[in-house]
């Protein structure tokens, strides 16, 4: 964990092997999800991995009806919308994730506020593979 | 902030046009630019010589993907005969020409130029909807793209979290698609110049002479809470919420204030401008506002000396209905939560006490991208000369008008305010 770059790159390597982590300064403890390696709040530029428990609440959704080429690749469409949404999570930033394990064709029963817990999506395979970072009830 | 900005000389506005937005299969950014500008050579009272014009600052976002062409400034000024007169591409997304405007008045404030033509072109509908909608993915925080997020699904997950801060619900969204294209009918530039009303007599008439049994809708709301009507895009946004994808061009002619006189007795001067830049979804400061905009305001307010209830008209970057709630409360004419009350009251109405996109808005008038920026300022001008014909607001002594521009979730948002004097 403690030699890779604090970037995007090293986030998505984390996602694959089913961690949602972040960059906490060393100097003043600020906490950025996903990473940066320069801290906004003090300046600082030593980091260090956090792991999120991957637990928090959700801020906003969407369901989305009209997807890109890669979701209706997954096989949503208008009669099968998925959930994207903002999850506060219980360390205090919040991350844009999927929302799984909710009816997006009934976004009545979907509650700001609601607890969540932290999933990963594997998809694909070898070098096309991809994971994403979701949460569900 | 440190203290009010300034600028370094006055700038007015000489003239503005635009070409009709609407979805052409036969017309190119070209064509659509040329319609423009020679709208907006009849709008500059005295005249101008287009040997006058020192330089074209042109706002554009897809052109590089949608036609494989990225170098668009030589481009239009060699189609309007302005080459070799330097031409500078502003990119800023969905604010592209409300940046070009800036660059022009910065490059006439400094004092280095005199007589500024800024404008925006886009093309965008001879692309499939699949490949417009990533092309505008373009604008979009690389982490909303990876969690499903499209742009009206951003909106509409911020549409989200205003309900339930502040109580509101998609049928107050409804009175912004309702007043839009209320607007919208009496602009015959607009892409939709029809009311829900007249759309609902559409089809009511097309069920008829298909021998079908006619809906039966009440009125407006009940017409846009049919699903078969209003599909979901992206919860709780819907068709109707949403804006569409549309070809067209706008400029306006930019001079010295010392010079302003030279073009025409009633010129606008550019009192206010502001930027602001903004996060992705994730690290907004708060998902019900636009921190962008928010600075944005405090910087053209600051520089013109003027408070939001000076501001008597403005054109807003309503891509989505929940849009145009957010912003009219991030530029101060509502207090934050009190937007969609203000709408719900007629206020924004075109004889409301605040008159909010008088043309239709993007939703209505449309949003060829990169000329949105300067179309919104060609509205503001045709309002504040008391030239916008059936849509004109009956608002006495109509000086202070605006415009805002968001480009992408929020990444980039800009403020203008002109005045007449």
């Amino acid at each position: 964990m403690e030699g890779r770059p604090f970037n995007d790159i090293s986030y998505e390597r984390f996602l694959s092997e089913d961690k949602l982590v972040g960059s906490r300064c060393q100097k003043c403890g600020a906490l950025f999800v996903p990473p940066r390696s320069i801290c906004i709040k003090c300046y600082g530029s030593e980091m260090e991995w956090v792991e999120m428990k991957g637990k928090g609440r959700l801020a906003a959704f969407t369901c989305i009806a009209i997807g890109p080429p890669s979701m209706i690749k997954e096989g949503y469409d208008r009669k099968h919308p998925y959930v994207s949404g903002v999850v506060e999570l219980d360390e205090g930033v919040r991350v844009v994730a999927r929302i799984e394990g909710v009816d997006g064709t009934r976004p009545e029963t979907i509650k700001i506020g609601a607890p969540l817990k932290v999933e990963f999506l594997h998809r694909g395979e070898g070098e096309n593979s991809t994971s994403f970072l979701a949460f569900r009830p | 902030m440190r203290g009010p900005r300034k600028l370094g000389r006055g700038v007015a506005m000489v003239g503005a046009g635009m070409s009709k937005f609407g979805m052409f299969g036969d017309k190119d950014s070209k064509y659509l630019f040329a319609e423009a500008f020679h709208e907006m050579l009849s709008t500059v009272d005295k005249g101008i010589d287009p040997e006058d014009i020192d330089a074209l600052y042109l706002g554009n976002f897809t052109n590089d993907f949608f036609v494989h062409q990225g170098h668009w400034g030589p481009i239009i000024s060699d189609l309007l005969g302005l080459a070799p007169k330097p031409a500078t591409r502003t990119e800023g997304a969905c604010a592209a020409s409300a940046l070009a405007f800036r660059e022009g008045v910065f490059a006439i404030a400094s004092g280095f130029y005199d007589v500024v033509l800024v404008g925006g072109v886009e093309d965008m509908s001879k692309r499939s909807t699949e490949e417009v909608t990533q092309g505008l993915a373009m604008a979009a925080s690389p982490y909303e793209v990876k969690a499903g997020f499209t742009f009206p699904g951003v909106f509409g997950a911020m549409a989200t979290a205003y309900f339930a801060r502040y109580g509101a619900s998609r049928e107050h969204l409804m009175n912004v698609t309702i007043k839009s294209h209320n607007n919208a009918r009496l602009n015959p530039k607009a892409q939709f110049n029809v009311s829900i009303r007249d759309i609902m007599n559409q089809r009511i008439e097309k069920a008829k002479n298909k021998g079908e049994p006619p809906p039966a809708w009440r009125d407006e709301k009940e017409f846009l809470r049919d699903a078969r009507a209003n599909p979901v895009v992206a919860w709780p946004m819907h068709l109707y919420d949403c804006c569409p994808i549309s070809d067209g061009a706008s400029c306006v002619l930019l001079a010295a204030e010392e010079i302003a006189k030279d073009f025409t007795d009633n010129p606008l001067y550019v009192v206010g401008i502001g930027q602001g830049s903004g996060k992705g979804l994730h690290a907004k400061e708060d998902l019900t506002y636009f921190e962008a905009t928010r600075y944005a305001a405090q910087e053209a307010y600051g520089l013109s000396g003027l408070r939001p209830e000076d501001v008597q008209i403005a054109e807003v970057h309503d891509c989505f209905s929940i849009a145009e709630i957010v912003h009219i409360e991030d530029l101060g004419f509502f207090k934050p939560g009190e937007g969609y009350k203000a709408v719900e009251e007629g206020l924004t109405r075109l004889d409301g006490s605040k008159p909010i996109n008088t043309s239709g808005g993007l939703k209505c008038k449309g949003h060829p991208v990169g000329a949105t920026g300067t179309g919104q300022l060609v509205e503001i001008w045709k309002q504040l000369r008391g030239e916008a014909g059936e849509r004109q607001v009956p608002i006495r002594d109509l000086r202070v008008g605006a415009a805002q521009s968001l480009g992408g979730t929020g990444g980039t948002c800009t403020l203008t305010i002109l005045e007449r004097k």
